[in-house]
């Protein structure tokens, strides 16, 4: 008797466990297959333009003499980006999550959170119609008292639409981003290892320091890659911001263009070769984000063993 | 290196509900003194009011004075993190920092306050705060390991090392071995033992026997209902309030009548 009802144990609670690691392994997979089926058609599609006499390539001079300046302004946007948002969201993420009084703090985690909803041509247009006119006697201050460096090179834009001002526009878009994230993983540190810090006579900066911040690193580094990957990647803000051209070092001068950006312009008229050297175009996005997530993931392993998790 | 806390006429409050009321109490430099009683009786509340760890809850405050010979650690002008460094604290989880080594959790306390600490002294620090804490043995093979790869018990001597590191007045103690196996739990006895040497220690505990154990003088607290304030019942020898108790409630929770 008690063998049988010991092997007689198909209730529904096992079939629920089937279909749910089935439904699960589905999705897994389906991820897989996306990003493959996506990677593929770049691939596919952009092999045209990578295999094209150089002469054929909008510019004459092959695909890489046309693709590297527009990679190395997709880098400077998404770089300037990340050097404004970073400090000033983890500051934010702080004081929501240790600082303010916890009304103040709620209040100010949904207004950030809106940030985060605002469709992105609307900070194009805020980012082309206000901040650039506002913002070009800045660059004119810059030009004549710091453009010895090269990235303040003058003279300025007059417009004000320049790398910079893109790169202004998207810290504002990845502010939220990075903003959210840091402040629930703020959240997370333990009770008992802030109370250890505090019980040492730390201050609440120092507990901070020892506990808070170590705790979350990993998360903060993963924060900011998802504000990297919206920074590469964003189109439209960019392209009404930018009054886009050659690379130039000068940061305040008009010039300089990002992948998306250029897809996203030279799109709709293009045809034949032109649409697979846009195409190979995003396959080299593609992979500049897949690197940079890997190089991430290294970074959060290698500190594996200090992470808390064991 | 030891101080002794006298407390008079403390009430803590949280927000308006009042948790503790109205306890005066003296302990000893250079003693072990236990706070037991049931679940809820404010026994650990009250001992975070010694360090004012108490004031991490928002709305936590307190009324009258806890004196560390002779000075109020609620007197104005008096800074909790001063006090913090002088009245250390021992967790009843153990709570090494998980993203630092072994050797770094023992320095956590000596490298605040931008204090700079050259090399050989660190060393020498990590050296004696282990032995003090029974446990460099242990670990002095390995002191760049984190601290959250030890046993439960020896994260909980790695704790009251990184406590005695900073050369506090007294020791706080919160349930320290309730999380952990008998022969961790022999381990920290015996060293809190050792403690009193240099140290004023202040244990709570669940643990009838261990406060009989290591305490020289023990305080039984009591709650009358629940919402109702914790009270300090009887405050005498620990051999007082186990073979002799002056008060019925004493008796009857010491003997296991309830509670």
């Amino acid at each position: 008797m008690t063998v049988t009802s010991l092997k007689s144990s198909q209730g529904a609670g096992r079939a629920g466990d089937k279909i749910f690691s089935g439904a699960t392994l589905a999705a897994g997979c389906l991820i897989l297959a996306v990003l493959f089926g996506v990677a593929l058609f770049l691939v596919v599609q952009a092999i045209p333009a990578l295999t094209a006499p150089a002469a054929e390539i909008q510019g004459g001079e092959g695909f890489f003499a046309y693709i590297w300046p527009i990679v190395v302004g997709t880098l400077i946007a998404a770089a300037i980006a990340l050097v404004i948002a970073t400090p000033i969201a983890i500051g934010v993420a702080l004081f929501i999550s240790h600082f303010a009084p916890r009304q103040l703090a709620s209040g100010l985690g949904y207004v950030i959170d809106l940030l985060a909803a605002i469709p992105s041509v609307v900070y194009g247009a805020w980012g082309a119609a206000f901040l650039a006119k506002e913002i070009s006697p800045a660059y004119n201050w810059l030009a004549d008292n710091m453009g010895w460096l090269p990235i303040f090179q003058g003279p300025a834009s007059a417009t004000g639409k320049t790398i910079l001002t893109a790169g202004i526009v998207l810290s504002v878009m990845v502010l939220p981003i990075i903003t959210s994230l840091s402040r629930e993983i703020f959240l997370q540190t333990p009770k008992l290892h802030e109370e250890a810090a505090l019980a040492l006579g730390a201050t609440r900066w120092e507990m901070i320091k020892m506990a808070v911040l170590p705790f979350a690193r990993p998360g903060i580094i993963s924060a900011i890659m998802l504000g990297l990957g919206r920074a590469l990647g964003e189109t439209m803000a960019v392209a009404l911001v930018l009054s886009s051209g050659a690379l130039t070092a000068s940061l305040i001068q008009s010039g300089n263009q990002t992948i998306a950006a250029e897809i996203a312009l030279n799109f709709p008229e293009a045809s034949g070769l032109k649409v697979s050297t846009l195409i190979a175009a995003g396959l080299v996005l593609f992979v500049i984000t897949l690197g940079v997530n890997m190089i991430a993931r290294w970074i959060i392993t290698r500190h594996k063993e200090f992470s808390g998790a064991n | 290196m030891s101080k002794r806390i006298d407390v008079k006429d403390l009430n803590v409050y949280y927000g308006n509900f009042l948790a503790v009321e109205d306890v005066s109490i003296n302990i000893e430099a250079k003693s072990v003194t236990a706070f037991i009683g049931p679940s809820g009786c404010g026994k650990s509340t009250f001992l975070r009011t010694l360090n004012r760890m108490h004031e991490v809850l928002p709305g936590a405050r307190v009324e009258g004075e806890v004196l560390l010979d002779g000075d109020n650690l609620y007197g104005p002008g008096v800074d909790p993190v001063t006090v913090r460094s002088q009245i250390g604290m021992v967790f009843q989880r153990p709570n090494p920092f998980p993203t630092m080594s072994i050797r770094d959790n023992v320095l956590a306390g000596v490298k605040l306050n931008n204090q700079k600490i050259s090399k050989g002294e660190a060393d020498a620090l990590v050296e004696r705060s282990l032995q003090g804490a029974n446990l460099w043995n242990e670990v002095k093979d390995r002191l760049e390991k984190p601290g959250s790869g030890l046993s439960g018990g020896q994260q909980q001597r790695l704790c009251i090392a990184r406590a005695i590191a900073v050369e506090p007045q007294v020791i706080l103690m919160d349930e320290p071995c309730s999380a952990l196996d008998p022969i961790s739990t022999l381990a920290v006895e015996d060293l809190i033992n050792e403690l009193k040497d240099q140290y004023t220690v202040v244990i709570v505990t669940h643990n009838m026997q261990q406060a009989a154990r290591v305490s020289d003088r023990t305080a039984f607290f009591n709650i009358a209902g629940t919402g109702k304030p914790g009270k300090l019942i009887e405050f005498a020898d620990t051999t007082t309030i186990f073979n002799n108790p002056g008060q019925k409630a004493t008796e009857d929770y010491v003997s296991g009548r309830f509670g």
